[in-house]
Protein backbone atom coordinates (compact mmCIF):
# COMPACT_ATOMS: atom_id res chain seq x y z
CA UNK A 1 0.00 0.00 0.00
CA UNK A 2 2.76 2.42 1.01
CA UNK A 3 4.91 1.39 -2.19
CA UNK A 4 1.97 2.53 -4.04
CA UNK A 5 1.13 5.62 -2.58
CA UNK A 6 5.08 6.28 -2.75
CA UNK A 7 4.62 5.46 -6.65
CA UNK A 8 2.11 8.06 -6.91
CA UNK A 9 3.92 10.51 -5.20
CA UNK A 10 6.07 12.50 -7.65
CA UNK A 11 7.85 14.69 -5.37
CA UNK A 12 8.11 11.44 -2.63
CA UNK A 13 7.32 13.65 0.41
CA UNK A 14 8.16 11.84 3.34
CA UNK A 15 4.90 12.25 5.78
CA UNK A 16 2.37 9.62 5.97
CA UNK A 17 0.10 9.74 2.68
CA UNK A 18 -3.35 10.49 3.14
CA UNK A 19 -6.01 7.64 3.70
CA UNK A 20 -8.34 9.38 1.41
CA UNK A 21 -7.56 13.08 -0.59
CA UNK A 22 -9.33 15.36 -2.59
CA UNK A 23 -6.55 17.24 -4.79
CA UNK A 24 -8.12 20.93 -6.63
CA UNK A 25 -11.19 19.38 -7.47
CA UNK A 26 -13.64 21.77 -9.69
CA UNK A 27 -16.94 20.72 -10.82
CA UNK A 28 -19.01 22.94 -13.41
CA UNK A 29 -22.24 21.53 -14.54
CA UNK A 30 -23.03 22.36 -17.80
CA UNK A 31 -26.77 23.83 -18.09
CA UNK A 32 -28.70 25.13 -20.67
CA UNK A 33 -28.46 28.36 -19.22
CA UNK A 34 -24.98 29.77 -17.86
CA UNK A 35 -22.73 26.67 -16.81
CA UNK A 36 -22.92 26.47 -12.79
CA UNK A 37 -19.68 26.31 -11.17
CA UNK A 38 -20.16 24.09 -8.35
CA UNK A 39 -16.68 23.38 -6.76
CA UNK A 40 -13.54 25.33 -7.56
CA UNK A 41 -10.29 23.78 -6.59
CA UNK A 42 -11.09 22.43 -3.69
CA UNK A 43 -8.20 20.33 -1.51
CA UNK A 44 -8.78 18.39 1.36
CA UNK A 45 -7.34 14.98 3.11
CA UNK A 46 -8.43 12.67 5.65
CA UNK A 47 -6.46 10.07 7.65
CA UNK A 48 -7.63 6.70 8.73
CA UNK A 49 -10.20 6.72 11.82
CA UNK A 50 -10.30 10.32 11.26
CA UNK A 51 -14.10 12.08 11.43
CA UNK A 52 -14.14 15.04 9.02
CA UNK A 53 -17.36 17.46 8.38
CA UNK A 54 -17.78 19.26 5.92
CA UNK A 55 -20.55 22.41 6.62
CA UNK A 56 -21.38 25.17 4.44
CA UNK A 57 -24.59 26.97 3.67
CA UNK A 58 -26.95 25.79 1.00
CA UNK A 59 -25.85 25.10 -2.60
CA UNK A 60 -22.12 25.50 -1.68
CA UNK A 61 -21.17 22.03 -3.16
CA UNK A 62 -21.79 19.77 -0.21
CA UNK A 63 -23.26 16.98 -2.26
CA UNK A 64 -21.43 17.67 -5.13
CA UNK A 65 -18.17 17.34 -3.45
CA UNK A 66 -19.54 13.87 -1.61
CA UNK A 67 -20.57 12.42 -4.92
CA UNK A 68 -17.37 12.80 -6.47
CA UNK A 69 -15.78 11.39 -3.89
CA UNK A 70 -18.30 8.44 -4.13
CA UNK A 71 -17.13 8.18 -7.46
CA UNK A 72 -20.51 8.76 -8.13
CA UNK A 73 -19.71 11.39 -10.18
CA UNK A 74 -17.11 12.81 -12.64
CA UNK A 75 -15.08 16.14 -11.91
CA UNK A 76 -14.26 18.24 -14.14
CA UNK A 77 -10.54 18.85 -12.83
CA UNK A 78 -8.66 17.35 -10.37
CA UNK A 79 -8.63 14.25 -8.69
CA UNK A 80 -9.92 11.92 -5.58
CA UNK A 81 -7.27 9.41 -4.20
CA UNK A 82 -7.89 6.54 -2.11
CA UNK A 83 -4.23 5.49 -0.78
CA UNK A 84 -2.87 7.38 -3.15
CA UNK A 85 -4.85 5.64 -6.53
CA UNK A 86 -7.51 7.81 -8.16
CA UNK A 87 -10.56 7.28 -8.30
CA UNK A 88 -12.03 6.55 -11.47
CA UNK A 89 -15.67 4.77 -11.42
CA UNK A 90 -18.27 4.05 -8.16
CA UNK A 91 -15.87 3.43 -5.30
CA UNK A 92 -17.21 -0.18 -3.81
CA UNK A 93 -15.40 0.37 -0.46
CA UNK A 94 -17.83 2.72 0.91
CA UNK A 95 -20.80 2.61 3.23
CA UNK A 96 -23.26 5.75 1.50
CA UNK A 97 -25.80 7.62 3.87
CA UNK A 98 -27.62 9.98 2.09
CA UNK A 99 -30.44 12.64 3.47
CA UNK A 100 -33.18 10.66 2.46
CA UNK A 101 -33.59 7.51 4.03
CA UNK A 102 -33.52 5.28 0.23
CA UNK A 103 -34.90 2.70 2.11
CA UNK A 104 -36.73 -0.24 -0.36
CA UNK A 105 -39.90 0.09 0.00
CA UNK A 106 -40.94 -3.24 -0.95
CA UNK A 107 -38.22 -5.25 1.48
CA UNK A 108 -38.38 -4.99 5.25
CA UNK A 109 -36.22 -3.49 7.18
CA UNK A 110 -33.59 -6.53 7.51
CA UNK A 111 -34.16 -7.53 4.13
CA UNK A 112 -33.03 -3.77 3.09
CA UNK A 113 -30.48 -4.48 5.38
CA UNK A 114 -29.30 -7.65 3.43
CA UNK A 115 -29.68 -5.96 0.01
CA UNK A 116 -25.65 -5.03 0.96
CA UNK A 117 -24.72 -8.46 1.66
CA UNK A 118 -26.98 -9.86 -1.17
CA UNK A 119 -25.02 -7.02 -3.55
CA UNK A 120 -21.80 -7.80 -2.04
CA UNK A 121 -22.05 -11.86 -2.05
CA UNK A 122 -21.15 -11.98 1.76
CA UNK A 123 -21.94 -15.00 3.35
CA UNK A 124 -25.45 -15.14 4.35
CA UNK A 125 -25.91 -16.34 7.83
CA UNK A 126 -22.92 -14.25 9.67
CA UNK A 127 -24.52 -10.84 7.18
CA UNK A 128 -28.05 -11.60 8.91
CA UNK A 129 -26.47 -11.78 12.33
CA UNK A 130 -24.79 -9.13 11.70
CA UNK A 131 -27.47 -6.97 10.70
CA UNK A 132 -29.50 -7.82 13.53
CA UNK A 133 -26.62 -6.66 16.03
CA UNK A 134 -26.38 -3.49 13.98
CA UNK A 135 -30.15 -3.05 14.51
CA UNK A 136 -30.04 -3.45 18.09
CA UNK A 137 -27.02 -1.86 18.24
CA UNK A 138 -29.09 1.26 17.33
CA UNK A 139 -32.62 0.20 19.27
CA UNK A 140 -33.94 -1.39 16.81
CA UNK A 141 -34.73 -4.73 17.37
CA UNK A 142 -38.06 -6.45 17.20
CA UNK A 143 -38.42 -4.07 14.01
CA UNK A 144 -36.75 -6.46 11.67
CA UNK A 145 -40.00 -7.37 9.89
CA UNK A 146 -41.87 -4.15 9.25
CA UNK A 147 -41.76 -2.24 5.91
CA UNK A 148 -39.67 1.21 5.56
CA UNK A 149 -43.66 2.68 5.55
CA UNK A 150 -44.42 1.64 9.27
CA UNK A 151 -41.45 3.02 10.62
CA UNK A 152 -40.95 6.64 11.78
CA UNK A 153 -38.11 8.76 10.23
CA UNK A 154 -35.53 8.47 12.77
CA UNK A 155 -36.11 5.09 12.76
CA UNK A 156 -35.92 4.61 8.62
CA UNK A 157 -32.55 6.82 8.71
CA UNK A 158 -31.11 4.05 11.37
CA UNK A 159 -31.93 1.33 9.51
CA UNK A 160 -29.85 3.04 6.05
CA UNK A 161 -27.06 3.45 8.84
CA UNK A 162 -26.91 0.11 9.36
CA UNK A 163 -27.19 -0.97 5.90
CA UNK A 164 -24.18 1.59 5.40
CA UNK A 165 -22.53 -0.30 8.32
CA UNK A 166 -23.05 -3.96 7.31
CA UNK A 167 -19.64 -4.78 5.15
CA UNK A 168 -17.62 -2.83 7.54
CA UNK A 169 -16.90 0.04 5.02
CA UNK A 170 -13.19 1.18 5.23
CA UNK A 171 -14.89 4.65 4.39
CA UNK A 172 -18.08 5.60 5.35
CA UNK A 173 -19.60 9.27 3.19
CA UNK A 174 -22.90 10.65 4.84
CA UNK A 175 -24.72 13.68 3.35
CA UNK A 176 -26.71 15.37 5.77
CA UNK A 177 -28.18 12.45 7.70
CA UNK A 178 -29.97 13.89 10.51
CA UNK A 179 -30.86 16.60 7.66
CA UNK A 180 -34.57 15.68 8.08
CA UNK A 181 -34.88 14.88 11.80
CA UNK A 182 -36.15 16.38 14.69
CA UNK A 183 -33.94 18.45 16.90
CA UNK A 184 -34.02 15.91 19.70
CA UNK A 185 -33.92 12.96 17.64
CA UNK A 186 -30.93 14.48 15.61
CA UNK A 187 -29.55 14.70 19.38
CA UNK A 188 -29.49 10.82 20.04
CA UNK A 189 -28.61 9.92 16.14
CA UNK A 190 -25.12 12.05 16.70
CA UNK A 191 -24.57 10.13 20.32
CA UNK A 192 -25.38 6.52 18.21
CA UNK A 193 -23.45 7.33 15.60
CA UNK A 194 -20.50 9.12 17.63
CA UNK A 195 -20.10 5.47 19.59
CA UNK A 196 -20.31 2.71 16.34
CA UNK A 197 -17.74 5.57 15.43
CA UNK A 198 -15.67 4.38 18.38
CA UNK A 199 -16.42 0.98 18.47
CA UNK A 200 -15.26 0.35 14.92
CA UNK A 201 -12.63 2.71 14.84
CA UNK A 202 -14.84 4.21 11.50
CA UNK A 203 -13.48 7.01 8.63
CA UNK A 204 -16.02 8.99 7.88
CA UNK A 205 -16.89 12.11 5.73
CA UNK A 206 -19.75 14.05 6.67
CA UNK A 207 -21.86 16.80 5.04
CA UNK A 208 -24.15 18.89 7.30
CA UNK A 209 -25.71 22.09 7.51
CA UNK A 210 -25.07 22.35 11.34
CA UNK A 211 -22.35 23.82 12.85
CA UNK A 212 -23.24 22.34 16.47
CA UNK A 213 -23.22 19.12 15.08
CA UNK A 214 -20.01 19.60 12.83
CA UNK A 215 -18.16 20.40 16.08
CA UNK A 216 -19.94 17.74 18.36
CA UNK A 217 -18.75 14.96 15.68
CA UNK A 218 -15.82 16.04 13.98
CA UNK A 219 -11.90 15.61 13.88
CA UNK A 220 -11.96 18.01 11.51
CA UNK A 221 -14.20 20.49 10.32
CA UNK A 222 -13.97 21.98 6.71
CA UNK A 223 -15.98 25.07 6.18
CA UNK A 224 -17.35 26.10 2.65
CA UNK A 225 -18.49 29.13 0.97
CA UNK A 226 -20.46 29.20 -1.63
CA UNK A 227 -20.58 30.36 -5.47
CA UNK A 228 -18.54 28.78 -6.50
CA UNK A 229 -18.06 26.34 -3.77
CA UNK A 230 -14.96 26.88 -1.90
CA UNK A 231 -13.01 25.90 1.09
CA UNK A 232 -12.46 28.77 3.93
CA UNK A 233 -11.19 27.08 6.77
CA UNK A 234 -9.99 23.82 8.11
CA UNK A 235 -10.76 23.43 12.17
CA UNK A 236 -8.69 21.03 14.24
CA UNK A 237 -11.23 20.15 16.62
CA UNK A 238 -9.53 19.27 20.01
CA UNK A 239 -12.39 18.11 22.26
CA UNK A 240 -11.79 15.01 24.44
CA UNK A 241 -13.98 11.95 23.17
CA UNK A 242 -16.65 10.49 23.99
CA UNK A 243 -17.99 13.83 23.71
CA UNK A 244 -21.26 14.55 25.80
CA UNK A 245 -24.39 16.36 25.33
CA UNK A 246 -23.44 18.84 28.19
CA UNK A 247 -19.68 19.43 26.11
CA UNK A 248 -22.13 21.50 24.01
CA UNK A 249 -22.90 24.29 26.35
CA UNK A 250 -19.12 24.34 27.57
CA UNK A 251 -16.36 27.40 26.57
CA UNK A 252 -14.25 25.37 24.16
CA UNK A 253 -17.47 24.14 22.05
CA UNK A 254 -18.51 27.79 21.77
CA UNK A 255 -15.47 28.83 20.79
CA UNK A 256 -15.51 26.21 17.71
CA UNK A 257 -18.73 27.27 17.05
CA UNK A 258 -17.69 30.96 16.89
CA UNK A 259 -14.90 30.04 14.46
CA UNK A 260 -16.81 28.40 12.21
CA UNK A 261 -19.49 31.27 12.19
CA UNK A 262 -17.08 34.11 11.62
CA UNK A 263 -15.82 32.11 8.32
CA UNK A 264 -20.07 33.10 7.46
CA UNK A 265 -19.81 36.56 9.12
CA UNK A 266 -16.60 37.10 7.31
CA UNK A 267 -18.04 35.61 3.66
CA UNK A 268 -21.51 37.66 4.30
CA UNK A 269 -23.15 34.87 4.22
CA UNK A 270 -24.53 35.51 7.53
CA UNK A 271 -25.19 39.39 8.31
CA UNK A 272 -25.39 40.30 12.33
CA UNK A 273 -27.05 43.98 12.62
CA UNK B 1 -76.43 7.50 30.42
CA UNK B 2 -78.38 10.79 31.72
CA UNK B 3 -77.11 10.38 35.13
CA UNK B 4 -73.12 10.42 33.93
CA UNK B 5 -73.76 13.55 31.93
CA UNK B 6 -75.36 15.41 35.11
CA UNK B 7 -72.86 14.31 37.30
CA UNK B 8 -69.97 15.30 35.16
CA UNK B 9 -71.95 18.87 34.43
CA UNK B 10 -72.52 19.57 37.87
CA UNK B 11 -69.49 18.20 39.35
CA UNK B 12 -70.96 17.20 42.90
CA UNK B 13 -69.82 14.22 43.43
CA UNK B 14 -65.74 14.22 43.71
CA UNK B 15 -65.41 10.81 43.53
CA UNK B 16 -66.69 11.27 39.75
CA UNK B 17 -64.44 13.87 39.28
CA UNK B 18 -61.53 11.53 39.78
CA UNK B 19 -59.43 10.82 36.29
CA UNK B 20 -59.76 7.87 34.85
CA UNK B 21 -56.53 5.65 34.90
CA UNK B 22 -54.94 6.29 31.36
CA UNK B 23 -55.29 2.12 31.34
CA UNK B 24 -59.13 2.39 31.94
CA UNK B 25 -59.37 5.03 29.23
CA UNK B 26 -57.25 3.10 27.19
CA UNK B 27 -59.45 0.12 27.35
CA UNK B 28 -62.46 2.14 26.38
CA UNK B 29 -60.47 4.00 23.45
CA UNK B 30 -60.15 0.86 21.81
CA UNK B 31 -63.13 -0.60 22.84
CA UNK B 32 -64.55 2.16 20.69
CA UNK B 33 -62.39 1.69 17.98
CA UNK B 34 -63.06 -1.85 17.69
CA UNK B 35 -66.79 -0.65 17.59
CA UNK B 36 -66.34 1.96 14.87
CA UNK B 37 -63.81 -0.93 13.14
CA UNK B 38 -66.81 -3.09 12.74
CA UNK B 39 -69.50 -0.62 12.05
CA UNK B 40 -67.56 0.41 9.08
CA UNK B 41 -67.23 -2.97 7.90
CA UNK B 42 -70.58 -3.57 8.13
CA UNK B 43 -71.72 -0.37 6.55
CA UNK B 44 -69.46 -0.38 3.84
CA UNK B 45 -70.83 -4.12 2.77
CA UNK B 46 -74.57 -3.26 3.84
CA UNK B 47 -75.29 0.28 2.51
CA UNK B 48 -73.99 -0.32 -1.29
CA UNK B 49 -76.46 -3.55 -1.42
CA UNK B 50 -79.19 -1.51 0.20
CA UNK B 51 -78.55 1.00 -2.30
CA UNK B 52 -78.30 -1.48 -5.53
CA UNK B 53 -81.89 -2.88 -3.56
CA UNK B 54 -83.59 0.50 -3.29
CA UNK B 55 -82.49 1.21 -7.13
CA UNK B 56 -83.77 -2.23 -8.36
CA UNK B 57 -86.98 -1.24 -6.66
CA UNK B 58 -87.24 1.99 -8.11
CA UNK B 59 -86.78 0.50 -11.25
CA UNK B 60 -89.15 -2.77 -10.94
CA UNK B 61 -91.59 -0.21 -9.72
CA UNK B 62 -91.34 2.73 -11.48
CA UNK B 63 -90.78 1.18 -14.89
CA UNK B 64 -94.47 0.29 -14.81
CA UNK B 65 -95.71 3.46 -12.98
CA UNK B 66 -94.54 5.62 -15.87
CA UNK B 67 -95.64 3.23 -18.40
CA UNK B 68 -92.15 2.40 -20.28
CA UNK B 69 -93.02 -0.44 -22.57
CA UNK B 70 -91.20 -3.48 -22.00
CA UNK B 71 -89.18 -4.04 -25.29
CA UNK B 72 -87.69 -0.44 -24.01
CA UNK B 73 -86.70 -1.13 -20.61
CA UNK B 74 -87.54 -4.75 -18.89
CA UNK B 75 -87.83 -4.37 -15.40
CA UNK B 76 -85.11 -6.47 -13.36
CA UNK B 77 -86.98 -9.28 -12.57
CA UNK B 78 -87.26 -10.01 -16.52
CA UNK B 79 -84.05 -9.44 -16.54
CA UNK B 80 -83.00 -12.10 -13.86
CA UNK B 81 -85.61 -14.45 -15.72
CA UNK B 82 -84.11 -13.79 -18.98
CA UNK B 83 -80.25 -14.21 -17.55
CA UNK B 84 -81.91 -17.61 -15.81
CA UNK B 85 -82.91 -18.93 -18.86
CA UNK B 86 -80.18 -18.29 -20.89
CA UNK B 87 -77.81 -19.44 -18.65
CA UNK B 88 -76.26 -21.60 -20.41
CA UNK B 89 -75.80 -19.89 -23.49
CA UNK B 90 -74.61 -16.73 -21.37
CA UNK B 91 -72.15 -19.26 -19.71
CA UNK B 92 -70.71 -20.36 -22.88
CA UNK B 93 -70.86 -17.06 -24.56
CA UNK B 94 -68.66 -15.11 -21.55
CA UNK B 95 -66.34 -18.14 -21.49
CA UNK B 96 -65.55 -17.68 -25.10
CA UNK B 97 -65.19 -13.49 -24.62
CA UNK B 98 -63.49 -14.12 -21.31
CA UNK B 99 -60.73 -16.34 -23.72
CA UNK B 100 -60.34 -13.95 -25.78
CA UNK B 101 -60.04 -10.96 -23.39
CA UNK B 102 -57.34 -13.11 -21.38
CA UNK B 103 -55.59 -13.75 -24.39
CA UNK B 104 -55.31 -10.46 -25.49
CA UNK B 105 -54.55 -9.01 -22.57
CA UNK B 106 -51.89 -11.73 -21.89
CA UNK B 107 -50.34 -10.94 -25.12
CA UNK B 108 -50.31 -7.40 -24.38
CA UNK B 109 -48.16 -8.56 -21.13
CA UNK B 110 -45.85 -10.66 -22.90
CA UNK B 111 -45.47 -8.02 -25.64
CA UNK B 112 -45.47 -5.05 -23.65
CA UNK B 113 -43.30 -5.17 -20.77
CA UNK B 114 -40.33 -6.32 -22.86
CA UNK B 115 -40.83 -3.72 -25.17
CA UNK B 116 -41.07 -0.97 -22.70
CA UNK B 117 -38.12 -2.98 -21.10
CA UNK B 118 -36.11 -2.82 -24.62
CA UNK B 119 -37.43 0.85 -25.14
CA UNK B 120 -36.18 2.12 -21.82
CA UNK B 121 -32.48 0.36 -22.35
CA UNK B 122 -31.49 0.86 -25.00
CA UNK B 123 -31.50 4.56 -26.75
CA UNK B 124 -32.31 3.73 -30.31
CA UNK B 125 -35.31 2.35 -29.16
CA UNK B 126 -36.68 4.75 -27.12
CA UNK B 127 -35.67 7.18 -30.44
CA UNK B 128 -36.69 5.64 -32.79
CA UNK B 129 -40.11 2.68 -31.76
CA UNK B 130 -41.34 5.13 -28.68
CA UNK B 131 -42.56 8.20 -30.72
CA UNK B 132 -43.82 5.95 -33.13
CA UNK B 133 -46.19 3.87 -30.29
CA UNK B 134 -46.92 7.42 -28.61
CA UNK B 135 -47.99 8.71 -32.43
CA UNK B 136 -49.84 5.75 -33.07
CA UNK B 137 -51.96 5.91 -29.75
CA UNK B 138 -53.55 8.64 -31.49
CA UNK B 139 -55.10 6.00 -33.81
CA UNK B 140 -58.79 4.69 -32.65
CA UNK B 141 -58.19 1.18 -32.38
CA UNK B 142 -61.64 -0.08 -32.82
CA UNK B 143 -62.01 1.48 -36.45
CA UNK B 144 -59.25 -1.43 -37.22
CA UNK B 145 -61.74 -3.63 -36.25
CA UNK B 146 -63.26 -4.50 -39.61
CA UNK B 147 -59.62 -4.59 -40.82
CA UNK B 148 -58.53 -7.41 -38.63
CA UNK B 149 -62.02 -9.23 -39.89
CA UNK B 150 -60.68 -9.22 -43.27
CA UNK B 151 -56.94 -9.76 -42.34
CA UNK B 152 -57.72 -12.41 -40.19
CA UNK B 153 -61.18 -13.78 -40.83
CA UNK B 154 -64.37 -14.91 -38.74
CA UNK B 155 -62.78 -17.12 -35.86
CA UNK B 156 -61.28 -15.94 -32.29
CA UNK B 157 -58.05 -14.65 -33.83
CA UNK B 158 -58.99 -11.30 -34.64
CA UNK B 159 -60.81 -10.48 -31.69
CA UNK B 160 -58.10 -11.46 -29.63
CA UNK B 161 -55.45 -9.15 -31.90
CA UNK B 162 -57.96 -6.21 -31.50
CA UNK B 163 -58.08 -6.85 -27.61
CA UNK B 164 -54.12 -6.88 -27.72
CA UNK B 165 -53.90 -3.84 -29.52
CA UNK B 166 -56.23 -1.52 -27.50
CA UNK B 167 -55.06 -3.07 -24.07
CA UNK B 168 -51.15 -2.85 -25.01
CA UNK B 169 -50.36 0.87 -24.84
CA UNK B 170 -51.05 1.62 -21.11
CA UNK B 171 -48.93 -1.26 -20.28
CA UNK B 172 -45.85 0.23 -22.61
CA UNK B 173 -46.51 3.14 -21.54
CA UNK B 174 -47.01 2.82 -17.57
CA UNK B 175 -43.96 0.21 -17.97
CA UNK B 176 -41.62 2.70 -19.38
CA UNK B 177 -42.87 5.74 -17.07
CA UNK B 178 -42.37 3.42 -13.98
CA UNK B 179 -38.75 2.43 -14.95
CA UNK B 180 -37.44 5.93 -15.91
CA UNK B 181 -39.36 7.97 -12.67
CA UNK B 182 -36.79 6.20 -9.82
CA UNK B 183 -34.97 8.51 -7.57
CA UNK B 184 -31.30 9.49 -8.27
CA UNK B 185 -30.46 8.01 -5.10
CA UNK B 186 -31.96 4.41 -5.29
CA UNK B 187 -29.27 4.20 -8.61
CA UNK B 188 -26.36 5.64 -6.62
CA UNK B 189 -27.14 3.21 -3.85
CA UNK B 190 -26.77 0.44 -6.44
CA UNK B 191 -23.75 1.24 -7.92
CA UNK B 192 -22.13 1.99 -4.47
CA UNK B 193 -23.19 -1.74 -3.33
CA UNK B 194 -21.66 -2.89 -6.57
CA UNK B 195 -24.39 -4.40 -8.29
CA UNK B 196 -23.91 -4.81 -11.85
CA UNK B 197 -26.47 -3.07 -14.27
CA UNK B 198 -28.46 -6.35 -14.59
CA UNK B 199 -28.60 -6.33 -10.93
CA UNK B 200 -29.67 -2.93 -10.34
CA UNK B 201 -32.72 -3.80 -12.98
CA UNK B 202 -34.02 -6.53 -11.45
CA UNK B 203 -33.61 -6.03 -7.60
CA UNK B 204 -34.05 -1.64 -7.88
CA UNK B 205 -35.46 -0.73 -10.59
CA UNK B 206 -37.61 -3.25 -11.50
CA UNK B 207 -39.75 -3.52 -8.56
CA UNK B 208 -39.80 0.12 -7.74
CA UNK B 209 -41.76 0.60 -11.28
CA UNK B 210 -44.49 -2.20 -10.20
CA UNK B 211 -46.71 0.37 -8.88
CA UNK B 212 -46.88 2.15 -12.13
CA UNK B 213 -46.77 -1.12 -14.28
CA UNK B 214 -49.84 -2.70 -12.55
CA UNK B 215 -51.87 0.98 -12.48
CA UNK B 216 -51.36 0.05 -16.31
CA UNK B 217 -52.75 -3.41 -16.41
CA UNK B 218 -55.85 -2.40 -14.42
CA UNK B 219 -56.59 0.03 -17.43
CA UNK B 220 -55.33 -2.65 -19.97
CA UNK B 221 -57.87 -5.33 -18.56
CA UNK B 222 -60.76 -3.01 -19.12
CA UNK B 223 -59.93 -1.93 -22.42
CA UNK B 224 -59.02 -5.36 -22.94
CA UNK B 225 -62.74 -6.60 -22.62
CA UNK B 226 -63.74 -3.66 -24.82
CA UNK B 227 -61.51 -4.55 -27.84
CA UNK B 228 -62.87 -8.24 -27.82
CA UNK B 229 -66.28 -7.12 -27.86
CA UNK B 230 -65.65 -4.62 -30.70
CA UNK B 231 -64.15 -7.26 -32.45
CA UNK B 232 -67.37 -10.22 -31.70
CA UNK B 233 -69.65 -6.66 -32.63
CA UNK B 234 -67.62 -6.58 -36.09
CA UNK B 235 -67.36 -9.83 -37.40
CA UNK B 236 -68.56 -12.45 -35.11
CA UNK B 237 -70.38 -15.69 -34.31
CA UNK B 238 -69.86 -16.46 -30.37
CA UNK B 239 -69.46 -14.63 -27.49
CA UNK B 240 -71.27 -11.96 -25.47
CA UNK B 241 -70.64 -9.07 -27.94
CA UNK B 242 -72.36 -11.93 -30.66
CA UNK B 243 -75.47 -12.14 -28.05
CA UNK B 244 -75.81 -8.65 -27.79
CA UNK B 245 -76.24 -8.34 -31.39
CA UNK B 246 -78.29 -11.25 -31.92
CA UNK B 247 -80.72 -10.01 -28.89
CA UNK B 248 -80.48 -6.47 -30.67
CA UNK B 249 -81.90 -8.12 -33.68
CA UNK B 250 -84.48 -9.96 -32.00
CA UNK B 251 -85.22 -7.16 -30.00
CA UNK B 252 -84.98 -9.09 -26.76
CA UNK B 253 -84.17 -6.19 -24.70
CA UNK B 254 -84.46 -8.11 -21.40
CA UNK B 255 -81.95 -10.63 -23.26
CA UNK B 256 -79.67 -7.47 -24.20
CA UNK B 257 -79.62 -6.29 -20.38
CA UNK B 258 -78.63 -9.83 -19.06
CA UNK B 259 -75.66 -9.73 -21.95
CA UNK B 260 -74.76 -6.29 -20.53
CA UNK B 261 -74.50 -7.89 -17.10
CA UNK B 262 -72.98 -10.89 -17.42
CA UNK B 263 -70.12 -8.43 -19.78
CA UNK B 264 -69.97 -6.38 -16.23
CA UNK B 265 -69.56 -9.37 -14.32
CA UNK B 266 -67.10 -11.38 -16.74
CA UNK B 267 -64.93 -7.66 -16.64
CA UNK B 268 -65.38 -6.91 -12.99
CA UNK B 269 -63.77 -10.46 -12.24
CA UNK B 270 -60.96 -10.19 -14.73
CA UNK B 271 -59.89 -6.92 -13.24
CA UNK B 272 -60.55 -8.12 -9.68
CA UNK B 273 -57.78 -10.78 -11.19
CA UNK B 274 -55.31 -8.01 -11.74
CA UNK B 275 -55.95 -6.63 -8.30
CA UNK B 276 -55.34 -9.62 -6.88
CA UNK B 277 -52.01 -10.38 -8.90
CA UNK B 278 -51.06 -6.74 -7.44
CA UNK B 279 -51.54 -7.56 -4.15
CA UNK B 280 -49.83 -10.92 -4.10
CA UNK B 281 -46.87 -9.11 -5.83
CA UNK B 282 -46.59 -6.20 -3.40
CA UNK B 283 -47.33 -7.44 -0.04
CA UNK B 284 -45.99 -4.43 1.68
CA UNK B 285 -48.78 -2.44 0.51
CA UNK B 286 -51.59 -3.46 2.62
CA UNK B 287 -49.33 -5.77 5.36
CA UNK B 288 -47.57 -3.04 6.12
CA UNK B 289 -50.12 -1.39 8.43
CA UNK B 290 -51.64 -4.23 9.75
CA UNK B 291 -47.85 -5.59 10.87
CA UNK B 292 -47.65 -2.11 12.34
CA UNK B 293 -50.32 -2.36 15.32
CA UNK B 294 -48.74 -5.81 16.39
CA UNK B 295 -44.64 -5.03 16.34
N1 LIG C 1 -27.20 18.16 -11.73
C1 LIG C 1 -26.97 19.49 -11.62
N2 LIG C 1 -27.08 20.30 -12.69
C2 LIG C 1 -26.84 21.61 -12.58
N3 LIG C 1 -26.48 22.22 -11.45
C3 LIG C 1 -26.35 21.49 -10.35
C4 LIG C 1 -26.59 20.07 -10.36
N4 LIG C 1 -26.40 19.59 -9.13
C5 LIG C 1 -26.05 20.67 -8.37
N5 LIG C 1 -26.03 21.79 -9.10
C6 LIG C 1 -25.66 23.12 -8.62
O1 LIG C 1 -24.42 23.03 -7.98
C7 LIG C 1 -24.41 23.79 -6.78
C8 LIG C 1 -24.05 22.93 -5.63
O2 LIG C 1 -25.07 21.97 -5.41
P1 LIG C 1 -25.03 20.90 -4.23
O3 LIG C 1 -26.23 20.06 -4.33
O4 LIG C 1 -23.72 20.21 -4.25
O5 LIG C 1 -25.12 21.87 -2.96
P2 LIG C 1 -25.22 21.46 -1.43
O6 LIG C 1 -24.13 22.16 -0.74
O7 LIG C 1 -25.28 20.00 -1.27
O8 LIG C 1 -26.59 22.13 -1.02
P3 LIG C 1 -27.65 21.59 0.05
O9 LIG C 1 -27.06 21.91 1.38
O10 LIG C 1 -28.86 22.42 -0.22
O11 LIG C 1 -27.86 20.15 -0.18
C9 LIG C 1 -25.77 24.44 -6.67
O12 LIG C 1 -25.69 25.76 -7.11
C10 LIG C 1 -26.64 23.63 -7.59
O13 LIG C 1 -27.61 24.46 -8.19
MG1 LIG D 1 -26.80 18.61 -0.56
Amino acid sequence: MTMMSAAHEPNGRAEVPAFFEVRSLSKVYATEAAPVRALDRVSLSQQRGEFVSIVGPSGCGKSTLLMIAAGLSGASGGQILVDGAPVTGARKDIGLVFQSHVLLEWRNTLSNIMLQAEARRMDRKPAEARARELLRSVGLDGFEHQYPKALSGGMRQRVSICRALLHDPPHLLMDEPFGALDALTRDQMQLDLQRLCADRNMTVLFVTHSISEAVFLSDKVVVMTPRPGKIDRVIDIDLPRPRTLAMREGPRFAQYSREVLDVFVASGILREN
Amino acid sequence: MSSMTDGSRIGRAPDHDDPLSIEAVEARVQREQTRRARHDRVTRVVYPIAAVIVLLAAWELGRDMVGLPRFLLPSPTEILDAMLRNRAMLLREAWVTGLEVVLGFALSVAIGIPLAVAIFQSPLFSKSVYPILVSFQAVPKVAVAPLFIVWFGFGMLPKVLIAFLIAFFPVVINTVMGLASIEREKIHLARSIGLSKFETFRLIRFPNALPSIFAGLKISITLAVVGAVVGEFVGGNAGLGYTLMLANGSMDTALLFAAIFALSFLGYALFWLVELAERLCMPHLDRASLRGETG
